[in-house]
């Protein structure tokens, strides 16, 4: 005990003293939380329309019109003919062409109206299929106003979706808890890597090897000041996302603590074992990296995992941050309860388990 | 169990892939002594210290160090052991005084309980306690490693080249410490590539490409050198090294600072070489018998090797 606290006191002051990390520690979470959430947005805002109305009635001038005023849309172009909208989405002007057919508005009063077309660029994928709904939401939404208005009937059911949680669909809300798991993933699972391999790198591994502290005490005096770090940088995040962003956990604090406690033990044994494992700076960063890709791509961090093939989704169910993502959204947004999630709790316990035994196991004195 | 010998080495093999580091050697350091492992570099001295320390195990024979087997009893070893490795391996980000501490600490002792051993050698950097060890000089350095290995009172040292890189005052300075150790009745296994120290030992073994080609005393090691020796120097020094090696009776002409050392055959006559010297355009020579170094031994044992 009284070793381990000699180990810990030698960890923290080499910690305090290095010129560059407690800086980074503090700087890079609050840059990534003042700045991400504002960039890395998928609410999609400015789509670039060309219009070609062929009409040219009321109801057509009404719906360019609403497009215009419209945050989510920029007017581009109003073209008489389709080729001249075309050639503005192939040089990238437009992201969507809104094409209404003559006759338009005559025949809304029939009962097969000629149908408006729309075309969007695929090449940015997540641009071009919003814009396309939103300007279907668009033109339903001006055809049903002025059906109302002359007294008739809208011609169809309005489809109401409402979202539940982030009632706004907010995407930063979404991302907010992702970032603060990237985060973590980061500074838990690097820096003690680092820490590690670098002790080995210089050699001074060795001395500590000919002396007689255990194993276990060894590997948590370099565990547990990135458990420290972890919790402190998690309170941080959690003060940014409440101040700059209004965005207060839905749920329990001490839950929100928890399940990030036995991430980051989790996070902190896998990095320590890979630096076990390796022998200098450039091995340990590049299996880091692979592992950190495949958290940060596979777990539900950026795409929810119910949209991957059923294989990735059972690949993912061994990947210890898919718990604690689907944790902390659940714990932050919907105010998900302890005894709700203790399934997540339990995975994490024991993913903890495994990889800090393994972590414990696997640093070996001799070399 | 105290026996009289300190670490004792029987046919020791370490292997690294296919490069065999240490070809079975054997021997014994006793109680008190301080035994010094000379050799090149390559030689396998550091392997044979990684192994002595425990953080290597052998591949073949056995080794025992204050009467611990170093596969079976490494833990008592580590407590028993103080090891300085070759290369400078405390922290460079903690003061002089927290490094030993550190160390101090981490072997269950206080700086405190062993400072009869080690203040005449931290006396000497004391006044630069409070700076980062990384910023000592070389010497410096090589003294705060020392104090840290003695910290725990080890029952024996084991010093991989404590003494390279450092200035010839500094490395003089040392080798008192360490025959004051000695005298404290610390058992020393040293290793170091310069022949000259080899003479501050109790005794020597002189080592190889993995093997050992002699353990002797100083002047033990010395006197096994039968031959006759002679130095040779001259003008062209160059020349006279290969206008040497082609006479009869020279067996083996080797340069040796200012001048060649030649060790020559019985058929050997000076007047007669000298003579074909001048001959062959070099006049002005000097040679004459020279008492056998520590080095012509190990030019002779490499070659018959």
């Amino acid at each position: 005990m009284r070793t381990l606290f000699v180990l810990l006191d030698k960890e923290f002051r080499q910690f305090f003293r290095n010129p560059f990390l407690p800086k980074m520690v503090i700087v890079f979470p609050l840059m990534v939380m003042f700045v991400i959430p504002w960039v890395a947005t998928l609410d999609v805002r400015h789509i670039d329309v060309a219009v070609v109305d062929h009409d040219c009635s009321q109801t057509s001038r009404r719906i360019v019109a609403k497009v215009a005023a419209s945050d989510c849309f920029t007017l581009r172009k109003t073209a008489g003919v389709y080729g001249a909208a075309l050639r503005s989405l192939e040089d990238g002007e437009a992201d969507v062409i809104l094409e209404i057919p003559r006759g338009f508005e005559r025949a809304l009063t029939t009962a097969a109206p000629d149908r408006v077309s729309i075309a969007a660029n695929g090449v940015n994928a997540l641009k071009g299929s919003l814009g396309g709904q939103y300007l279907m939401a668009v033109v339903g939404e001006t055809v049903a106003e002025l059906a109302r208005e002359q007294g008739r009937v809208p011609p169809d059911e309005t489809l109401v979706v409402q979202n539940r949680y982030n009632p706004t669909l907010e995407y930063r809300y979404f991302m907010i808890p992702a970032l603060m798991i990237m985060l973590l993933v980061m500074l838990c699972g690097f820096l003690p890597a680092l820490n590690l391999v670098s002790e080995k790198e210089i050699g001074t591994i060795e001395q500590i090897n000919v002396t007689p502290v255990g194993r276990l005490t060894f590997a948590l005096a370099k565990l547990i000041p990135f458990w420290v770090i972890g919790l402190v940088v998690l309170g941080l995040t959690m003060v940014v996302a409440r101040l700059v962003y209004g965005l207060a956990p839905a749920g329990s604090i001490p839950s929100i603590f928890l399940a990030a406690a036995l991430f980051i033990f989790t996070m902190s044994g896998l990095g320590l074992g890979i630096a076990n494992g390796s022998a200098n700076m450039q091995q340990t960063m590049f299996v880091m990296f692979f592992f950190v890709m495949i958290f940060i791509l596979m777990s539900g961090l950026v795409t929810p995992i119910e949209s991957m093939p059923r294989w990735a989704q059972y690949i993912s169910r061994f990947l210890p941050p898919s718990y604690f993502v689907d944790s902390m959204r659940a714990l932050y947004l919907k105010g998900a309860t302890l005894a709700d999630l203790w399934m997540n709790y339990a995975a994490l316990a024991l993913f903890a388990v495994v990889f800090n035994g393994w972590a414990a196991r696997s640093y070996r004195k001799q070399l | 169990m105290m026996t009289d010998v300190a670490i004792r080495v029987e046919g020791l093999v370490k292997r690294y892939g296919r490069v065999t580091a240490l070809e079975g050697i054997s021997f014994e350091v006793r109680r008190g002594e301080l035994f010094g492992l000379i050799g090149p570099d390559g030689a396998g001295k550091t392997t044979l210290f990684r192994l002595l320390a425990t953080l290597l195990e052998p591949d073949a024979g056995r080794a025992e160090v204050d009467g611990c087997d170093i596969v079976r009893d490494y833990r008592t070893i580590r407590a028993r052991v103080g090891y300085m490795p070759g290369r400078f391996s405390l922290y460079a980000d903690l003061s002089v005084e927290e490094n030993l501490a550190f160390f101090a600490a981490l072997f269950g002792v206080g700086v405190r309980d062993n400072y009869d051993l080690i203040a005449p050698i931290y006396r000497q950097i004391e006044p630069f306690r409070r700076r980062r060890a990384g910023k000592l000089s070389g010497g410096m350095k090589q003294k705060l490693a020392l104090c840290c290995a003695l910290v725990h009172r080890p029952a024996v040292l084991l010093l991989d080249e404590p003494t390279t890189g450092v200035d010839p005052v500094s490395r003089c300075e040392f080798w008192e410490m360490l025959a004051r150790l000695r005298d404290e009745g610390i058992s020393i296994l040293v290793a170091t590539p310069y022949m000259d120290e080899a003479r501050r030992c109790d005794r020597v073994a002189l080592c190889d490409r993995g093997r050992l080609l002699a353990v002797d005393t100083p002047r033990g090691i010395v006197e096994t050198f039968d031959c006759p020796l002679y130095a040779l120097s001259g003008g062209d020094m160059y020349g006279l090294l290969k206008a040497a090696r082609a006479e009869t009776g020279v067996e083996t002409c080797y340069p040796f600072g200012a001048e060649h050392h030649l060790t020559v055959g019985p058929e050997f006559d000076p007047g007669n070489f000298r003579r074909r010297l001048a001959d062959a355009g070099f006049g002005d020579v000097d040679l004459h018998r020279v008492e056998p170094g520590i080095e012509d031994l190990f030019m002779k044992r490499m070659r018959h090797e």
